[in-house]
């Protein structure tokens, strides 16, 4: 209940910091969320583009959560999203018989997200590299591969500013306006790992070695085997946000400057951080950031630059780093309550 | 082979963020308290410089404030880590989502660009007669001064007891939190110094992603050197260079035939990893690193 509460004020105050940066720049912030809110939320076609923006946050959301469980600071969706994007992308080259383009796409597309965080568990378990260093520079290497193979490989002959187009038989089916039937990916991931963490042998090996790595060890738990199962599912979790990106939204292809992957990668943090890095919580997290990118195309509108939800993304993060900070108030405020009947 | 040597001038600009940033998380490091922000102080802190040099015409006061906006950050991730005793990484990644999303919405309010490019007269002169940055003697300067500081002088000594052992430090009297809120601050300020260099300095632009993860390498390069200043700085040297020859095999006309363009811009980021993975053992860190400390 307290976490839920804690959730709730480090959003209100995420929300209250990016109200101010538009006050000081002169604009009407209440007129700002106001449209944001009924861009988001407004009507069926509205809900509907909420809700597909939502589902690739819910799967990075998920590969940093599981990562945390394990007790590991894994920040390498970026990378992983942009390579199961391009790999997902790349087998509408294959030829397949018809139906099987959707399966092996998101087998292909998550092979390449383990393989991607596999380099990331050998270093840290035979080497020592903090996971923080090695992630951020594979997220990097990641990005130059992906802008490779697009520009280079993929792009469209005719259209240069994006990749061909992925065929009809590989797309999700569409369900209602901007929502296609790749919210199965994401609400099945997030089903399957709160089984997989709560109801599972290794699953809550896991969590044990994520809360005390010793204790778990004297236990007889593979501390490693854990983090290493956490980094692959992750990978896969990550791969699968670009592969839904690509194969279930508007325009299904990538453009040029990788623009409509963006910070898939990177929002999953805050995601997971308000979320609690449960599951269930991620789902929610995921529709409230939903609700930001699809209210801030709104906002764009109305002159006010998409960054925005990146100032809000970033002080809500940094309200989770200090939930104590919470506890403060509540302190002061307790104490404020013994003085006056005094 | 000329171009490798040609590498040399710009891998010593290289070397000038990639040692600042590292030597000053070094310094916070050994007071027990990490911050994985340094690619977020980097940005916010090349925006406000360029900014104020703008503003002002003076490169000069756009180092100070470049400075300033470092050590500003620091305060703040150190009150999150120190006072209200937070997780240190959460904190640090906040204040990178946070830099990138201000930088973003600054250098499009300011100047309604994504990357503007800063005009002459805004930039740092070299130093006279020779062609080079300032930075390139005030780099190796610092990380001499930090290294006096923490192993030659009793404020260092200070330094390192609140960072192996904060409860014994305590108990002879040493300000615990006073000491890790200066050195966070000071490490911040470094880290402020290494963006103001990149905006005023080197690449004369400012954008939400302008550090390209030096930060980060900053935070390799603290590894590498196993706490030691000194060694930040061969390390800073080290990965400045790859940092250089990624840029410099770039421009090369020819090589972009045979590799391409994206393969050549990876070099930094993958020796950063090859380097992390095989020249360095595991490193001692001091005992109290990332935990927040309580008085009993």
């Amino acid at each position: 209940m307290r976490a839920i509460l804690e959730s709730l004020l480090a959003l209100a105050l995420g929300v209250l910091v990016g109200a101010a940066v538009m006050a000081a720049w002169g604009r009407d912030p209440w007129g700002a969320y106001a449209a944001l809110f009924t861009g988001a939320l407004g009507n069926v076609r509205a809900l509907a583009s909420t809700l597909s923006r939502s589902l690739p946050l819910v799967l990075t959301g998920l590969t940093f959560a599981v990562g945390a469980r394990a007790g590991l600071f894994n920040i390498g969706a970026q990378g992983q999203m942009l390579l199961g994007a391009v790999v997902a992308l790349s087998c509408g080259l294959l030829s397949l018989p018809p139906g099987w383009h959707l399966l092996v796409a998101l087998a292909l597309s998550a092979l390449a997200g383990a393989l991607w965080a596999l380099p990331v568990a050998l270093l840290k378990l035979t080497r020592g590299v903090s996971e923080v260093i090695s992630t951020i520079m594979l997220n990097w290497v990641a990005h130059w591969l992906t802008l490779y193979l697009v520009v280079q490989k993929l792009s469209d002959r005719v259209v240069g500013q994006r990749t061909f187009t992925v065929p009809m038989g590989m797309r999700f089916p569409v369900l209602q306006g901007e929502l296609t039937w790749s919210w199965t990916v994401s609400v099945g991931m997030a089903l399957f790992l709160f089984w997989f963490l709560w109801y599972h042998r290794q699953g809550y090996e896991v969590r044990a070695a994520g809360l005390n790595p010793r204790a778990a060890r004297a236990a007889g738990i593979s501390v490693s085997r854990a983090m290493v199962l956490a980094l692959l599912l992750g990978g896969v979790s990550a791969a699968w946000a670009g592969a839904i990106q690509v194969l279930g939204r508007f325009p299904y292809a990538i453009t040029s400057d990788l623009a409509n992957l963006g910070n898939l990668g990177f929002d999953g943090i805050a995601v997971a951080l308000i979320g609690r890095n449960h599951p269930l919580g991620i789902l929610g997290g995921a529709f409230f950031f939903g609700v930001l990118a699809t209210g801030a195309a709104r906002m764009g509108l109305r002159g006010i630059p998409l960054e925005m939800i990146q100032i809000v993304q970033g002080v809500i993060v940094v309200a989770m780093a200090a939930p104590e900070a919470l506890r403060l108030l509540r302190r002061l405020r307790a104490r404020q309550k013994e003085v006056v009947p005094a | 082979m000329n171009a490798l040597l040609q590498v040399f001038p710009v891998a010593l600009r290289a070397m000038v963020p990639i040692t600042l940033a590292a030597v000053g998380e070094v310094f916070g490091e050994w007071a027990g308290v990490v911050n994985i922000g340094l690619e977020g102080i980097m940005t916010l802190s090349a925006f406000l410089a360029a900014v104020v040099s703008w503003a002002t015409g003076s490169p000069f006061l756009g180092i100070l404030a470049g400075l300033a906006t470092g050590a500003l950050v620091g305060l703040f991730h150190g009150f999150i880590s120190v006072r209200l005793r937070g997780n240190q990484i959460i904190s640090g990644v906040g204040i990178n989502l946070l830099g990138m999303g201000a930088v973003g919405f600054g250098t499009w309010a300011l100047w309604g660009a994504k990357a503007p490019m800063l005009d002459r007269r805004f930039w740092i002169p070299e130093v006279p007669g020779l062609g080079v940055s300032p930075f390139v003697f005030l780099t190796p300067a610092l990380a001499l001064l930090t290294w006096w500081l923490l192993f030659r002088t009793a404020l260092g000594l200070r330094v390192r007891a609140v960072g192996e052992n904060p409860m014994s430090a305590d108990v002879v009297g040493v300000p615990v939190e006073r000491l890790r809120l200066f050195a966070v601050v000071y490490g911040g300020a470094l880290g402020g110094l290494a963006g103001a260099f990149l905006s005023l300095d080197w690449l004369h632009t400012v954008s939400a992603t302008l550090p390209a993860g030096r930060g980060f390498i900053a935070l390799a390069n603290v590894v590498f050197s196993k706490l030691n200043p000194l060694l930040a700085l061969l390390g800073g040297f080290l990965f400045g260079y790859f940092d250089a020859l990624g840029i410099q095999l770039a421009s090369v006309a020819g090589l972009s035939g045979a590799v391409p363009y994206q393969f050549i811009r990876m070099i930094p980021y993958v020796a950063t990893l090859l380097v992390v993975a095989l020249a360095i053992g595991r490193a001692r860190f001091p005992k109290a690193l990332g935990q927040p400390y309580r008085r009993e």
